[in-house]
């Protein structure tokens, strides 16, 4: 290819540098990009949370606090001086030394929720974009490299789940696949068939072009089989996409966690058979429980922040590495609107 | 035209593998609706034997047939537009869906329209003017991609909303002011229609605006790098026009791949409506999924599925108009 003559006839003039060093620096060159540090430091910290939560948590997330109940209000005519037994509306308190973000309606403490619920959405994210990376992984490269009828079959079914709307299937799956709600492993696999359409296409079209490289054709005609040109050959340049996509698809999948978990049909903890605590669900126990009529933002606010601030760093993560790979994009990249630039500064990165 | 066909027969395969999978679903899945039907039944009285029948009647299943002639005569209902019994409702599952649908297809239309128009020209500028200020919309953008749509719906409902607790500039609930006006064509009813889907629509724009965005900058960034680009330059166009040329060219694959972009606005103007109590498909879906009216869940699946698959469709016949090359091949 292109670019290997051009390595080929700049090496001897290069002299003294030699191709390992060029090949650190371009490893290292990956890291540095504000984007990526950033997007690598959201993840850092959530992933820890998602670890340690459950030890940092200062209450169980189900647990009310009881000495805090009986401040909440008395519900008008009600209680002392009335006929009818008193009856307390119940009131989310406020953040608090004892209680950093707050309470629910239930008392219960938000901050340890949000640490419990962190845990079950990154692992149910991660979990089903695992898979649905597997099976695109399969179904694309199979198709982009083996071609003819088996392309067609497999690209057709592809293209025809990338057809249907994800959501509304995912909520139907969802609202008939019994306990769903309570299985980790049923939901993330329920997420992952309707999310993985997309990166099997892109992957397809990148192996196609892969396919007809003189590499591949060097493997074959030196007869390597198929299965060890597709892993050996093949997939070793397909791994940026592939790390890529798996990012989007984590980004996906947690936000069809978050979306059916707001519909109730991720399960609850207050269900039976009882679920896991996760972000969906606390917006939607705090939307269900009139937290924005009530001004109670400390209950809504966290877990609909986390999730975008988990899905800012996957994305800032994607755009980085969609910068190594199509070079055009990083901002350095563009000399012609930057007349003064050196022109050997901008070889390197228009390779 | 080919190529039209051919994903026009991608459509209709998708069509048959939601209407069927919609089918199966129920049949397949152990603790079918009727079981669940005849528990609640079972809430209010005894639910006896013809009660049951009754209730699997309705349901638009009978168990003694085979599930080849239930499959038949369901695919015979639906070709005839009949898509069950909304048991919640009482009342034709189809009927209920004309009803919803206006609501859904409005607000879709007109904000998907204009955070396209506005989120492309935004990714234009940004590509053009890159290295000035505009570079800081991307950060902001990417944020606002990452937010669900129904947590965006929250905000906007707490700072502007009536019932919310902030500016209360613009009501947050329902379609049209049920209590003042009167559904008609009347003024009251229309501007009462408009100022509620101020906020709604706002939403949508503002979540799926980034997207669009983003896209669009990429692929101006790459396209001002072609030589077309260059050469419309040294030529001495003026640089509208060279920005033109470079924007019509990256606008292709944003085009092309609408059919991401909108199955994401339709799951997130769905997630939308139920925030707003907004009367469209979205939030009929999720008062059904409340109430476990499964075969008003499934009728409005898939009614979404073949909107949807309408979008993919309309956005072909675009992409083939204003791509020379698609229509050489078609």
């Amino acid at each position: 290819m292109t670019i290997d003559s051009t390595t080929l006839t700049q090496a001897p003039l290069a002299g003294p540098t030699p191709e390992p060093i060029f090949h650190r620096t371009r490893i290292l060159h990956l890291p540095r990009s504000p984007k990526i540090i950033a997007g690598l430091v959201i993840l850092a910290v959530f992933g820890v949370v998602a670890i340690i939560g459950r030890w940092i948590a200062p209450y169980s997330p189900n647990a009310t606090d009881e000495q805090n109940w009986v401040q909440h209000v008395l519900v008008p005519g009600t209680g002392p001086g009335t006929d009818i037994p008193a009856n307390f509306y119940p009131l989310p308190l406020g953040p608090s030394a004892a209680h950093w973000l707050g309470t629910t309606v239930f008392a219960q403490d938000v901050w340890s929720q949000l640490l419990a619920a962190t845990q079950a959405t990154l692992f149910v994210g991660l979990l089903a974009a695992a898979i649905a990376t597997v099976l695109s992984v399969l179904i694309g490269v199979t198709a982009g490299y083996l071609g003819g009828g088996a392309d067609e079959g497999l690209s057709l079914v592809a293209n025809v789940f990338l057809a249907i709307p994800g959501l509304p299937l995912l909520i139907v799956l969802a609202d008939y696949v019994p306990s769903a709600g309570s299985s980790i492993l049923l939901v993330a696999a329920i997420i992952a068939i309707t999310t993985w359409a997309y990166s099997a296409r892109t992957l397809r079209a990148q192996t196609l072009s892969l396919r007809n490289r003189d590499f591949v054709e060097a493997a074959r005609v030196s007869g390597e089989g198929r299965l060890r040109i597709i892993l050996v050959e093949v997939l070793p340049n397909l791994l940026p996409i592939v790390a890529a996509s798996f990012l989007f698809t984590t980004l996906a999948a947690v936000g069809a966690y978050v979306a059916i978990a707001f519909l109730g049909l991720a399960g609850s903890p207050t269900s039976s058979p009882p679920g896991l605590w996760n972000w969906g669900d606390m917006l939607r126990e705090g939307f269900a429980n009139n937290a924005i009529r009530g001004g109670w933002w400390w209950w809504w606010a966290p877990p609909g922040l986390c999730v975008a601030l988990l899905g800012t760093g996957l994305a800032l993560l994607n755009f980085g590495i969609d910068e190594f790979i199509n070079p055009r994009l990083r901002a350095a990249g563009l000399s012609r609107k930057a007349p003064g630039r050196p022109a050997s500064s901008a070889a390197p990165s228009s390779e | 035209m080919r190529a039209l066909l051919r994903r026009l027969g991608v459509y209709f395969l998708a069509a048959w593998v939601a209407l069927t999978v919609s089918f199966l679903l129920p049949r397949v899945v152990p603790g079918n609706p009727v079981a669940g039907a005849v528990a609640r039944a079972s809430q209010s009285g005894n639910c006896n034997s013809q009660c049951v029948m009754a209730i699997e009647a309705q349901l638009g299943y009978n168990v003694h047939t085979s599930i080849w002639d239930q499959y038949l005569q369901y695919i015979g209902n639906l070709v005839h537009g009949d898509l069950g019994h909304s048991w919640s409702e009482n009342a034709s599952v189809g009927s209920l869906i004309l009803q919803y649908l206006p609501w859904t297809l409005g607000l879709l239309v007109v904000a998907t329209t204009i955070s396209f128009i506005a989120g492309t020209t935004i990714g234009v500028l940004i590509a053009w003017r890159r290295g000035s200020w505009l570079d800081w919309v991307l950060p902001g953008a990417t944020f606002l991609q990452a937010i669900p749509y129904f947590f965006l719906a929250l905000v906007v409902v707490l700072i502007f909303g009536q019932t919310g607790t902030m500016l209360k500039w613009f009501p947050s609930l329902f379609g049209y002011d049920i209590y003042a006006v009167n559904p008609g064509p009347n003024v009251p009813y229309l501007t009462s229609v408009f100022s509620h889907a101020i906020l709604p629509a706002a939403t949508v724009i503002l979540a799926s605006m980034a997207g669009f965005i983003l896209a669009m900058r990429n692929n101006m960034v790459t396209t001002m790098d072609e030589d077309f680009v260059l050469v419309a330059e040294a030529k001495g166009l003026p640089t509208r026009t060279v920005m033109w040329y470079a924007a019509r060219n990256a606008l292709l694959p944003v085009v092309a791949n609408f059919t991401i972009a909108i199955s994401l606005v339709v799951a997130g103007q769905i997630l939308v409506e139920i925030v707003f109590n907004y009367p469209g498909i979205g939030f009929h879906l999720y008062d059904a999924l409340g109430k476990l009216d499964y075969s008003l869940v499934q009728g409005i699946f898939v009614v979404i599925t073949l909107v949807v698959l309408a979008a993919n469709l309309l956005a072909d016949v675009v992409y083939v108009l204003i791509d020379p090359r698609a229509r050489q091949v078609a």
